[in-house]
């Protein structure tokens, strides 16, 4: 991995460690240099890295076939791996087949079985594992209320809502005690408030049964909601990874910049010199701290700020001392609810960004010309 | 005040009904015509109007022969039926798995028979299956000599396995194709072997389409006539040749509408009660509709 930032502990941990310290049924998975190629131009998997810890919620964010699925179906065996090993708990499972890898899979289109009741969906892997029926019933009961499902045992899949049926999903995948959970985009086929809903119940049920959750998602919303630390895919690769706050504050890529919340981006054409860069007739101060190291090797970089962190002055002369500044033109706004957007024209290139500022202030209008201007410790430099 | 408003919509949704009763008069007066007249004749028939008897109904069971051939025919269906599930079930499977264009191919290969004159196909068999053909050669070559599936009942299931694939394979077809394969996979991830995943997921949403497969199969077996007229032997004949006897050679019309009645009971009870294993009300449909077809 080419992150720069410290690794930190998963940040569960030490919450998991106070509220239930016995109960510690995760598992550590490790991919090394996990590579899948269907024969495409380029493998769908390249060459991945990454060790999730036990106990830890770890998503895969990316585009669009960025190769997640797939990275996931390796995982769960139902791909099988062109180089590279992966282990769990220090076990090479790499040619072991699906069913013998004791992991859970929650799938997007929930893949209940029609023929079964809510009951006997959530009792198969219990039956394939050949536990006493009395010890099914109990613990279908008990997987049925964490889910609050309980009561519906004897529905067909077809009776319950979509995000009734992720929840019995959800229970079939964590009744037999799997060493970990993988989720596809379970959420992505339900709609806006029921999705904030189960994100909170799969929050959690991962508090609760403390295993170790491998969540797949393309909405970086969801990813920075849930994870304890997030793996970013850009064309089969990890392109980051960290926690949410890392990657939201400290992106070492433009890719990473702009799919996680919004930025001014500001390409620079020499590259930083010492603690300056510049950017059209502007010079601006850099903070060593803020240069990702994936910069300094990368042939072209940018400065990215966050529209949070853009302030709006009328002239130059009421920029604070020592911020960075550029002249901008407003071109727009949108009402957002709790605060306003302003979209501007930054530089003579006229680039398109975006500052926030409250619903209350009315200082400038659509047309005006601006002075947006940062302090050099809330600016990023990232490889473009 | 708004009367004249709500009332236009309800005079127009008035007239619709109507005019789609029309719509489908020509096919009651065709049904009724050609399906239900002559089956109300043979009904009228088989308890000869006059004495109004049911004698021809209780010499069906006593005279020997009709339940002795009944039982044959049931037999020979069921072997039919059985024959054409083994080999239609992995076929059907394989045409889900294919791309589109081999397909086609499986398609086409499987209704060429069907495709084909009743005579010409029949024929066809007694040239592969009789003494000294390519079958009773390829037997004898491989040391078991004797085998002859020509004039007797086995030649008979040949050919109309053949035949009645299409309507095992055709329904097993669209339910297998329907069945989401990720569905084998979550069974695999939650603890099934292959195996398991089949039996336990698989087998059991294909099984509506086993139903239908060997209803339509079973009920077409039971009314062939010309293939054991040619393939057969007159000692082991079915119910239909048993029916073309009384009506053609013996001109017991009131003998003929009895059997015919009870061929037909017997056939809608068989329906009745294996709709009740996930055989769908559509199977039926199709049974009705292709079982004039299926008289060849
Ligand atoms: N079975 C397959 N055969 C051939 N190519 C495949 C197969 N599965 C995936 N791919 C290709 O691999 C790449 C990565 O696919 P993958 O499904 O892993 O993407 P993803 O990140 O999950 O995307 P999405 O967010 O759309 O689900 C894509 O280019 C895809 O076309
Ligand atoms: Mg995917």
């Amino acid at each position: 991995m080419t992150d720069t930032t410290a690794r930190t502990a998963p940040a569960g941990t030490p919450e998991s460690e106070a509220g239930q310290p016995a109960e510690r049924r995760g598992t550590q998975i490790r991919l090394s240099a996990v590579t899948k190629d269907f024969g495409l131009a380029a493998p769908a998997v390249d060459e991945v890295s990454l060790t999730i810890e036990p106990g830890e919620f770890m998503t895969l964010l990316g585009p669009s076939g960025s190769g997640k699925t797939t990275t996931l179906n390796l995982i769960a065996g139902f791909e099988t791996l062109t180089s590279g090993t992966i282990e769990i708990d220090g076990h090479d499972i790499g040619r072991l087949p699906p069913h013998k890898r004791e992991l859970g899979m929650l799938f997007q289109n929930y893949a209940l079985f029609p023929h079964l009741t809510v009951a006997q969906n959530v009792a198969y892997p219990l039956r394939e594992r050949r536990v006493p029926k009395a010890e099914i019933a109990a613990r279908v009961a008990e997987v049925l209320e964490l889910v609050q499902l309980t009561g519906r045992d004897h529905n067909h899949p077809t009776q319950l809502s979509g995000g009734q049926q992720q929840r019995v999903a959800l229970a079939r995948a964590i009744v037999f005690h799997p060493k970990a959970l993988l989720l596809d985009e379970p959420l992505s086929a339900l709609d806006r408030n029921l999705r904030g809903a189960l994100q909170s119940e799969i929050r959690r049920i991962h508090r609760e049964v403390g295993s170790t959750f491998v969540f797949v998602t393309h909405d970086q919303e969801e990813a920075m909601n849930l994870s304890d630390r997030i793996a970013l895919f850009n064309q089969g690769r990890i392109e980051q990874l960290g926690s949410p706050e890392q990657l939201y504050d400290a992106p070492d890529t433009l890719f990473a910049a702009r799919f996680l919340g919004d930025s001014n981006v500001f390409e620079l054409e020499g590259g930083v010199t010492g603690d300056t860069t510049r950017w059209e007739d502007r010079a601006w101060r850099v903070d060593a701290a803020t240069v990702s190291r994936r910069s300094g090797v990368a042939e072209r970089a940018a400065v990215v700020v966050r529209p949070e962190n853009l302030g709006l002055v009328a002239d130059e002369k009421d920029v604070p001392s020592g911020a960075n500044w550029v002249r901008a033109r407003v071109r727009d706004q949108e009402f957002m609810g709790s605060y306003r957007t302003l979209q501007l024209a930054l530089g003579g290139q006229e680039r398109p960004g975006r500052a926030r500022v409250s619903t209350s202030d009315a200082s400038f209008a659509v047309g005006d010309p601006v002075v947006a201007w940062w302090r050099p410790e809330r600016q990023r430099i990232v490889a473009a | 005040m708004t009367t004249d408003l709500l009332d236009l919509p309800r005079r127009s949704e008035r007239r619709r009904p109507d005019a789609n009763w029309l719509l489908v008069l020509p096919a009651i007066v065709l049904v009724t015509a050609v399906l239900l007249v002559p089956l109300g004749q043979s009904l009228v028939r088989s308890v000869d109007p006059p004495s109004w008897t049911l004698e021809h109904y209780l010499s069906l069971f006593t005279d020997g022969v009709t339940l002795k051939v009944l039982g044959r025919t049931a037999v020979t269906a069921a072997i039919v039926t059985v024959c054409a599930f083994l080999i239609g079930y992995p076929y059907a499977y394989l045409m889900t798995r294919v791309g589109p264009r081999a397909r086609s191919l499986l398609l086409v290969v499987v209704l060429v028979p069907f495709w084909t004159s009743v005579m010409a196909r029949n024929f066809a068999w007694i040239v592969i299956l009789q003494r000294g053909g390519p079958v009773n050669s390829f037997f004898e070559f491989l040391g078991i000599p004797g085998v002859v599936p020509y004039g007797n009942v086995s030649g008979v299931t040949i050919a109309m396995t053949q035949v009645l694939l299409p309507f095992m394979i055709l329904p097993l077809f669209s339910t297998l194709g329907s069945i989401d394969r990720r569905l084998l996979l979550a069974a695999r991830g939650l603890g099934s072997s292959p195996l398991a995943a089949f039996w336990k997921v698989f087998w059991p949403l294909s099984r509506g389409g086993v139903v239908a497969g060997m209803m339509l199969v079973f009920t077409l077996s039971l009314g062939f006539y010309v293939t054991p007229a040619l393939l057969g032997s007159p000692q082991e004949s079915l119910i239909a040749q048993l029916l073309g006897q009384r009506t053609t050679q013996l001109l017991d019309f009131a003998g003929a509408g009895a059997l015919g009645i009870l061929v037909l009971v017997t056939t809608l009870l068989l329906v009745a009660w294996a709709n009740r294993f996930g055989g769908t009300v559509s199977a039926i449909g199709v049974v009705a509709t292709t079982g004039s077809k299926g008289r060849s």
